[in-house]
């Protein structure tokens, strides 16, 4: 039986090894944060971090993660007691529907760990996997470059 | 290079320079001047856009993000990095004081209109081979570009290689003048096919294997050769794709994706893309004529596709099996594109060459970068394994797909290579880039 | 009511029991969704714990309104945002709003709830003053409480009890002075936004009820293949599969576990042997096939038929539109049990009521049986795989009673069985007069249904493949002023003489159904790209000729403000171009006018869209971050449906199944800056502002090619193929 360490929390998971990640956070675990957009691995909405780096969930078999440290967007804050990213996401407005954003959001993460101050090319080269499709990247951007304490977005209403 | 390696190769450079010499390494330069109206036809300018995508000049003379034949990316060779330049008619930075004779010797020759040497990076020993009305036509198109300001890099090459005369020794020894083969049971497209392999579209550049001073060997044409790190595979009888090309396969691989052996990755996929804005007749030709190159029949190797059983108790093939399970089966066992599966597959991973390539690299690098997507056009999406694999996992995986899709034996030394290769960061355009 | 049932209530927001809704008589008059639920209590309800709850009967798409709809209520309440909880779809307790759609969430919904909630305050402090004796002037509604001038306090529990809110909002209610708004028109950050941030329970894909069981469906390989033959023995008895379920063509697999769910599922399509299928024209031969089939025409505008045409130059154009897909990121999913006598749904759908009528016709309930709660699902952008995967839910729920059945799509499912918007064929004719006006327009939009939603039963996916069918009920135009394929194709503009017409296809080769903005989408394309075409042709600057056919003073206003704030006429860096375009959506919602800067690339001929700036009134601004996002969000949307969308087909269907062979835009194509300016008109009716971008962007990005390369394209999308053979080599 393999044993996923998931935020911290280290406990034994009664699935097969071939059993991609993604299921098993939502399912045995009860983590809503990785959504399943694709299983294909083109979307990014199922993104999380193993050892600081982005991967995805949907296609990630959980046998492949013993003594590997998981973080999944549960493991960056509450919606009572946000994580900085989350929220810089939270004061720009960062969702419309949403169901993109728990993977934007650790794709970013996964970029800030390894480049604290990025480029705006940067940024938009590192999420270029994670798809949105409300239109909510000017958001988004503005979300990272607030965490990253970048200059003020330029963009909003001025009513 | 190993150390007998460098032995050899300084001692032919030693040959290499007294050759250079003695023959005056010394070319003219060609008086500046710019095109006639009458170069630059619209239909002209036609032509030479569709030859310009056959001979690939975008994918080394446009820079990731940058102006299109503004030049500025690196080509790497075994020797050094050698930066395409400009080929806008700019004309401080780019080609616009190049007259048709001045771009007519630089095609065929290699030579600038300075009367400089060039690296054989840009392939004239197949450029050679170009019709006169073929060189008209690329020159009315590059001479209609939009002119872009853009200074060359420099060259990343050691000494003495960085000096020019030698080049000219080079040439000496390994410029030939190019055959377009002729054969009169073949038809007008074959011989077409021929010519776009053999002059514009240089298969040969990377389709056969080159010596130690980086010339292809003409003996062993097509037998394979290597390129930016890849394994480029044989176009001849020894090729070990599992499927025997024909005409048809190969035309569907060259203008996209063939549902049965799949589609290009790594230094081969610009190729294919530029393939987007050609006539489907000069795919076709194309097709025809490599697919003779693999000879008649059946390869002696081939055996068609396999999907082996294997044995359960060997802990290290368990291991490739699950994690094949959870993260390849999903689109690489749906059945293949055309039969309703994930799109861009194949029936089974049994159909791709690359798991019987006599190395595993081209099969570690598509794994640990993935196959970014296309912009904005349809085209194969594979996400990147680098970040979540371990190297020890990355090899487990491997050796289990080698096992189970080929008909041959372990790789050799393949850990060693998952290691050195997941110890470079990934290429640019790579999937796995993010958040490294 | 099961565990699952308080549970998800919870989700809702709000635990509210048994409270049955009668169907209200129409009363047209009242505004807003007034006029189908007249009672406070619809809208408005305070528990015995003094704990007030809003009501309504619109969905949480993505587009904020829970967050807008809580300010519209807290303002006419008196009372803190916070303090407020929010209902929205459900069948059981809500007004029946019909579907959340047409950018008619502000206008109907929040216009109720605003009455609603200013009857119940005028009940509140009604009853608090006889309590404490003091004038209801006197009074104010906090958290909680109410407060007279002297501290005195009575807790809406309290008083609860007293007050009648199963009564009729009066006619004469008394609605607090916009101008002493203290929470409308301010920019409350979203309600909804913490919680998905932070993986908290957001969706219907979130809802795990003890004792559910995870369904999957194969479905055929291409719409119309039959199933003829399956051994299905070894799947059923995988470990883990509790059936495969097989009615007709619908075949699906039930386990206990989710992963062995998608195995089985697997496992099932490989032994699946399907025969046949609807053939589909061949991409090149679309627009013929749409161009050849036969049509109803309906005359939907006309005027100054008496007037003489005057002489000038008649200009002709022709546009077209691929189909297109929605495509949300999450694929469709819903829950549903079943106890032997009653269904519960929950849905992402756009209707709950009408999903309730499809879902009871499909399973011979009678309505009264079947309960729709809506719990959010990824963006919705229109009639999207939400209500076939319901109805899958509610057939297998029915198939294993007593267990909550969760079906979820696979991506390929969600891409290949959507209904699409449909393709679209355009003509515009018109004459310049001598002055350089318009003098006479003549415009037909050919197009097919824009609605296939439910009600019908034969509107969902699974019931027209069952062994006893449902057949899809016979397409319907809606009709104008709102439209459906000819919504906005009447232009905003002075027209002397003007005939629009409406070609109503009923057949078409691909399912197709609402996507946002429906038709506007085309007809704000065309006839936007069409008014530069004529603004040119008369050697006008494109604002100026919009400007010299507007009368409408809000429509001049946006027109304005976009055009000045980003700079319209300065000079642009070589390769560039600018591009104009303005409508009113539906032209009775908002007004909304785009610019927009792009670069082609003319070697390859890709558009990149640099930045655009859009004004937009919106009437009475609720939010104006709500307003902001959906306009930045529209303009990328529209971006990436202009640019690079069209659902790829071949003879057999389509063959657009995932994002490899249907791409969108991703973050390197989105645009440097994007800023919207609002106008707020205070005291205004709410306008409706959710789709008001997708036209207007297609239009100035047509506009602003044709500006930076001197080519018009005249199809969507304008692909880099398209745009590279405008210009040559
Ligand atoms: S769900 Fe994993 S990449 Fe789309
Ligand atoms: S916010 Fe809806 S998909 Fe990104």
């Amino acid at each position: 039986m393999p044993t996923l360490t998931v935020n911290g929390r280290t406990q034994a998971v009664a699935a097969e090894p071939e059993t991609p990640l993604l299921y098993v956070l939502r399912d045995e675990w009860g983590l809503n944060g990785a959504k399943f957009g694709c299983g294909l691995g083109q979307c990014g909405a199922c993104t999380v971090e193993v050892e600081g780096r982005a991967i995805l969930s949907c296609l990630t078999p959980i046998g492949v993660l013993e003594g590997r440290p998981v973080t999944t967007v549960e493991g960056l804050g509450s919606p009572e007691n946000p994580g900085p990213l989350q929220a810089a996401f939270i004061a720009e407005n960062a969702a419309q529907c949403g169901y993109c954003i728990a993977g934007m959001i650790m794709r970013a993460h996964a970029l800030l760990r390894s480049v604290p101050h990025p480029s705006e090319a940067e940024i938009r080269a590192a999420l270029r996997f994670n798809l949105c499709r409300c239109g909510t990247h000017m958001r988004i951007l503005a979300a990272v470059r607030r965490a990253a304490g970048l200059e003020p977005p330029t963009t909003g209403a001025t009513p | 290079m190993g150390r007998r390696r460098i032995t050899v190769w300084l001692g032919g450079l030693l040959v290499l320079a007294a050759a250079g010499f003695a023959v005056a390494a010394w070319r003219p330069a060609l008086a500046p001047g710019s095109p006639t109206p009458a170069e630059t036809a619209p239909e002209q300018v036609r032509k030479g856009a569709i030859l310009a995508s056959l001979g690939y000049c975008a994918s080394c003379h446009t820079a990731e993000g940058g102006r299109p034949y503004a030049g500025g990316r690196g080509v790497t060779t075994p020797f050094g990095t050698i930066a395409a330049t400009n080929i806008t008619p700019d004309p401080e930075t780019g080609i616009g004081r190049y007259t048709l004779d001045a771009f007519t010797r630089a095609m065929r020759q290699g030579v600038d209109r300075e009367g400089r040497h060039l690296y054989p990076a840009f392939p004239y020993t197949h450029y050679a081979g170009l019709t006169d009305a073929d060189v008209a036509a690329l020159y009315a198109f590059v001479m209609t570009r939009e002119p872009v300001r853009a200074e060359a890099k420099a060259n990343a090459l050691p000494f003495p290689l960085s000096w020019r005369p030698l080049l000219a020794g080079w040439k000496l020894l390994f410029v030939r003048d190019l055959k377009i083969p002729a054969d009169p049971r073949r038809d007008a497209e074959w011989h077409r096919g021929a010519y776009l392999a053999e002059a514009l579209s240089h298969c040969g550049a990377c389709h056969t294997p080159r010596n130690l001073l980086g010339a292809e060997v003409r003996s062993r044409a097509y037998a394979g050769g290597e390129v930016d790190g890849w394994w480029a595979p044989p176009l001849d009888r020894s090729s070990p794709a599992p499927l025997a090309w024909d005409k048809e396969s190969l035309a569907r691989y060259l203008a996209e994706w063939d549902p049965q052996a799949g589609g290009a990755a790594g230094p081969m996929r610009p190729v294919v893309d530029a393939h987007r804005t050609v006539p489907a007749g000069e795919i076709r030709a194309l097709a025809a004529y490599t697919a003779t190159l693999y000879g008649p029949g059946p390869a002696g190797s081939r055996t068609g596709p396999v999907d082996r059983a294997i044995p359960g108790d060997d802990p290290a093939l368990a291991r490739g099996a699950a994690t094949y399970a959870g993260a390849c089966a999903v689109c690489h066992e749906s059945g293949g594109g055309a039969a309703g599966g994930v799109p861009y597959t194949t029936p089974s991973l049994g159909h791709r060459t690359t798991l019987r390539a006599p190395d595993p690299r081209n099969l570690i690098l598509v794994l640990r970068d993935g196959i970014a997507p296309r912009e904005h056009a349809p085209g194969p999406i594979m996400p990147a394994y680098g970040a979540m694999l371990t190297p020890a996992q990355m090899t487990d995986l491997a050796a289990y797909l080698r096992a189970r899709f080929s008909p041959d034996g372990p790789w050799p030394g393949l850990d060693e290579t998952v290691r050195d290769l997941m110890r470079d960061a990934p290429r640019p355009g790579a999937h796995a880039e993010a958040g490294r | 009511m099961t565990a699952l049932t308080r549970r998800t209530l919870l989700v809702g927001g709000a635990l509210l029991v048994g409270i049955g809704l009668p169907r209200e008589p129409k009363a047209a008059s009242l505004p807003g969704g007034l006029a189908q639920a007249p009672r406070i209590d619809a809208w408005i309800r305070i528990g015995e714990d003094g704990a007030v709850t809003v009501l309504t009967g619109k969905a949480e798409l993505g587009q904020g309104i829970k967050t807008a709809l809580i300010q519209v209520a807290a303002e006419e309440l008196g009372m803190a945002p916070a303090a407020l909880r929010l209902l929205t779809a459900d069948t059981e307790l809500t007004p029946d709003e019909g579907y959340t759609a047409g950018s008619h969430s502000m206008q109907d919904s929040a216009t109720a709830i605003r009455h609603a909630a200013a009857a119940a305050r005028a009940l509140l402090v009604a009853a608090a003053g006889r309590r404490l004796g003091l004038p209801p002037d006197s009074l104010r509604v906090e958290s909680g409480a109410v407060v007279g001038p002297d501290g005195r306090r009575l807790a809406l529990s309290e008083i609860a009890g007293a007050v009648e809110l199963d009564a009729p909002v009066p006619d004469n209610v008394a609605l607090r002075d916009p101008a002493a708004y203290t929470i409308v028109g301010r920019p409350l950050p979203r309600v909804d936004i913490p919680a998905k941030v932070a993986g908290g329970a957001a969706y219907v894909q979130d809802i795990r009820a003890p004792g559910m069981v995870h369904a999957r469906i194969v479905r055929p390989p291409r719409p119309g293949a039959r199933l003829v033959d399956l051994d299905a023995d070894a799947v059923a008895s995988r470990p883990g599969v509790i059936r495969v379920h097989r009615d007709g063509d619908v075949l699906a697999v039930l386990a206990e576990r989710e992963y062995a769910a998608v195995t089985a599922m697997r496992a099932l399509a490989r032994v699946a042997v399907w025969q046949g299928g609807t053939p589909v024209p061949e991409p090149d031969a679309l627009f013929a096939d749409l161009a050849g089939r036969p049509a109803k025409r309906t005359i939907i505008h006309e005027a100054g038929a008496g007037t003489p045409l005057p002489p000038g130059r008649r200009i002709t154009a022709r546009y077209r539109r691929r189909y297109q897909m929605h495509g949300a990121i999450g694929p469709s999913c819903a829950v549903a049990e079943f106890d032997g006598s009653r269904l519960t749904v929950w849905s992402h759908a756009q209707g709950m009521f009408p999903l309730r009528k499809a879902l009871a016709e499909m399973l011979s309930l009678p309505e009264e049986q079947v309960r729709c709660i809506h719990v959010e699902g990824s963006g919705c952008y229109g009639h999207n795989g939400a209500d076939d995967a319901a109805g899958d839910a509610a057939l297998l729920a029915r198939a294993l009673p007593g267990r909550p059945v969760r079906v979820q799509y696979t991506r390929e499912q969600e891409h290949l069985w959507e209904p699409y918007g449909g393709a679209m064929l355009t003509e515009a004719s018109a004459v310049l007069g001598p002055d350089g006006r318009i003098a006479d327009w003549d415009y037909a939009v050919r197009s097919p249904t824009h609605l296939t939603r439910p009600p019908g039963a034969g509107q969902l996916l699974s019931a027209r493949m069952l062994a006893t069918p449902f057949p899809a009920p016979p397409p319907k135009a809606l009709p104008q002023p709102e439209g459906g394929g000819d919504r906005n194709a009447i232009p905003l503009y002075r027209l002397p003489r003007a005939r629009v017409a409406h070609d109503f296809v009923a057949d078409m080769p691909l399912r197709v159904s609402a996507l946002r903005s429906l038709g506007a989408y085309m007809n704000v394309f065309s006839i936007e790209s069409f008014l530069d075409e004529l603004a040119e042709t008369a050697g006008a600057d494109p604002v100026a000729f919009r400007l010299a056919h507007l009368d409408d003073p809000r429509a001049r206003a946006v027109v304005e403000a976009a055009a000045e704030r980003f700079g319209w006429g300065r000079p642009l860096q070589r390769g560039r171009g600018a591009g104009f375009a303005f409508a009113r959506y539906k032209n009775l919602a908002a007004y909304c006018a785009v610019a927009v800067e792009v670069e082609v690339a003319r070697e390859s001929g890709q558009v990149r869209l640099v930045r655009a700036q859009a004004a937009v009134d919106a009437g009475q601004v609720v939010n104006p971050h709500g307003i902001r996002d959906q306009i930045e969000g529209g303009i990328i949307q529209a971006m990436s449906w202009s640019l690079f969308e069209a659902v790829a087909h071949d003879a057999e269907g389509p063959t657009s199944r995932d994002w490899s062979t249907y791409p969108i835009a991703r973050f390197p194509d989105i645009p440097e800056h994007i800023a919207v300016h609002l106008i707020d008109r205070s005291g205004h009716p709410f306008l409706g502002a959710g789709e008001v971008a997708q036209g207007p962007t297609a239009a100035a990005l047509a506009n602003a090619i044709r500006h930076a390369a001197g080519v018009r394209l005249r199809e969507l999308p304008m692909r880099p193929e398209l745009v590279k053979a405008a210009i040559g080599v």
